[in-house]
């Protein structure tokens, strides 16, 4: 018998955690970089480019894996509103891991800097020469950062509602570590719950009015 | 099994906190918490401050000439760098011939920097960058101390001449910028772009076949014997004489340079561009430049890339020289700020000897 996946297939677990990090690291090294004129300018940028590089080929087998399976149900009881944020922010967040690096690497086109990555391996422009371009894609490369950050911090701060306030196994659908199977047989018999008793459970949710109405059933 | 429970209003406060926290340490990657942080931005608004800004224009190095020809490597460098440029071989180079400042219609009758920039691209595609000046030395060895003496000879809009006494102070605390200055005043001057021996400034790292590292610098010295110009009528050349002088050499015959490489000894300093090393150190000539093709800016393809020192093939790599890091964010900067303005054609487009540059 098979029931809807409650979590994602554990390739897409994977890259989602190690795109995490790269891409963290990447918007910490980019804002650094650009900060400063000491040697650690010329590290950080020999550092960003191919790790740019890097996060776009994870995002096209990320997004072919997406693609392919379906993704977990949202909890039924999920307020619309908090529903469509979900949908729009993954959607932004999926357009922005491709968009970043592609503008990166377009903008030093048009600045006409060579695409070094390591070595002698120079990457082909993707754009040409061109001044009033290579200004646009910077400044481009620089709010779209900027926006990816902010929608990671909103994405980190909804997931860790759904971990620690709502509890409903949104976590867990993209989580790597044991203490899933409670999740799935839970899940599988109608309870969306991780490992507590129901009594304390249910104890708790009448004095929480975010858990209010929910599971039930 | 038991889970520690909070409620709820500390469990989300907990969630702030973490994003908090994370939005702190961004801040601080970014530079926007003190302590202050020397950026591109600083080093370039201190460039604007000091010659106005002109939209459309580098920042540094305003008045110039788009140029372009080839480099015959004679295969001596492969000895010393393992760069594909060093091949015996023969690769394109474009590059651009500017007067030193910000101004773009400044006279060529100043004693100001007078530089040759380069764009050589090695048969596999990868690029070897510079941007030399006419001096051995530079008159800063840090990029703080660039920008403190930009300040301190900022002319003051009142009287149109820097602050005495900031100048005086500035050059109190800065031997090496004395130095430059004296050297500067007392070095004879040259005619010409053409017969002028242009310099790397910085060290670099030459990077051999076996992974030995040589340190460098390099000069390009022209075939066309000196000639030294009465620094006293500089002041009385027609405005464009410089350009003028090289486009009309160049529309007779190619000009040459040839590519010498010095090699430091145990102890030669390599992130000081204000001092020389000895004399006596051993220099490879390595292969020739020629210049055969001169357009104005607006024609050429020297205008919209910067020839950012730090563009290097593999091969070749940055010494410890802190004004390296400092001139490829200042050109970059430089760059994205001049691309985005409408700027005007440049002082040499209106200019009657200068059409002989035109396509």
């Amino acid at each position: 018998m098979t029931s809807p996946a409650t979590r994602f297939p554990v390739a897409l677990r994977l890259l989602h955690w190690l795109m995490a990090v790269c891409i963290l690291a990447m918007l910490f090294i980019g804002v650094g970089m650009v900060s400063t004129v000491s040697e650690m300018r010329t590290w950080l940028i020999d550092l960003h480019k191919p790790l740019g590089i890097l996060i776009l080929c994870l995002a096209a087998i990320r997004l072919c894996i997406r693609l392919a399976y379906p993704a977990p149900a949202l909890p039924a009881d999920l307020p619309v509103l908090q529903r469509m944020a979900t949908h729009l922010s993954h959607l932004l967040l999926y357009v922005l891991m491709f968009a970043l690096p592609t503008i990166g690497w377009a903008m030093l086109s048009a600045g006409g800097y060579p695409v070094q990555l390591f070595g002698t391996f120079v990457l082909p422009p993707i754009a040409p020469i061109d001044g009033p371009l290579f200004t646009f894609l910077r400044q481009a490369h620089t709010v779209l950062a900027m926006t990816l950050f902010a929608i990671i911090l909103a994405h980190l701060g909804a997931a860790l509602f759904h971990a620690w306030v709502r509890r409903d196994g949104v976590w867990q659908a993209m989580t790597l570590g044991r203490g899933q199977l409670h999740v799935i047989q839970l899940a599988s018999s109608g309870r969306r719950y991780g490992d507590r008793s129901g009594v304390a459970r249910e104890a708790e949710e009448d004095r929480d009015p975010l858990c209010r109405g929910r599971n039930r059933r | 099994m038991t889970r520690l429970t909070l409620p709820v209003a500390l469990r989300l406060l907990a969630i702030g906190g973490v994003l908090l926290v994370l939005s702190v340490v961004f801040a601080i990657a970014a530079g926007w918490l003190p302590p202050h942080r020397l950026g591109a931005a600083t080093i370039v608004d201190a460039l604007e401050a000091h010659d106005g800004r002109h939209p459309g224009f580098r920042r540094a190095h305003a008045k110039g000439l788009c140029i372009e020809g080839s480099f015959s490597s004679n295969g001596n460098g492969a000895l010393l760098s393992k760069a594909g440029i060093f091949a015996k071989s023969d690769s394109p180079v474009i590059g651009r011939f500017s007067t030193g400042g910000g101004q773009p219609y400044a006279p060529d009758g100043r004693l100001a920097f007078r530089s040759l920039a380069l764009s050589l691209t090695q048969a596999d595609g990868e690029q070897w960058r510079m941007a030399l000046d006419d001096t051995p030395i530079f008159p800063v060895a840090t990029p703080q101390a660039f920008v403190d003496f930009q300040r301190a000879t900022t002319p003051d809009p009142k009287t149109g001449k820097p602050d005495p006494a900031l100048v005086h102070t500035y050059m109190a605390e800065h031997p090496e910028t004395r130095t430059f200055v004296r050297w500067q005043q007392d070095t004879p001057l040259s005619t010409s772009f053409a017969n002028e021996t242009f310099y790397s400034i910085n060290a670099f790292r030459f990077i051999d076949d076996t992974g030995k590292t040589w340190m460098v610098r390099w000069s390009f010295e022209p075939e066309t014997p000196f000639e030294a110009i009465d620094k006293a009528t500089l002041g009385a050349r027609p405005a464009n004489f410089l350009f003028d002088d090289v486009i009309a050499r160049l529309a007779r015959n190619p000009l040459r340079w040839h590519l010498i490489v010095t090699i430091a000894e145990p102890g030669d300093p390599t992130d000081d561009a204000t001092t020389v090393w000895p004399a006596n150190r051993n220099r490879v000539d390595v292969g020739t430049l020629v210049i055969d093709h001169a357009l104005t800016e607006e024609n050429g393809d020297c205008r919209n890339i910067t020839f950012d020192p730090l563009i290097l093939p593999s091969g070749i790599a940055p010494s410890d020289d802190p004004l390296l890091p400092a001139r490829s964010g200042a050109y970059a900067s430089s760059l994205a700020r001049r691309d985005g303005e409408h700027g005007k054609p440049s002082a040499l487009a209106d200019d009657p000897e200068a059409r002989r540059a035109r396509p």
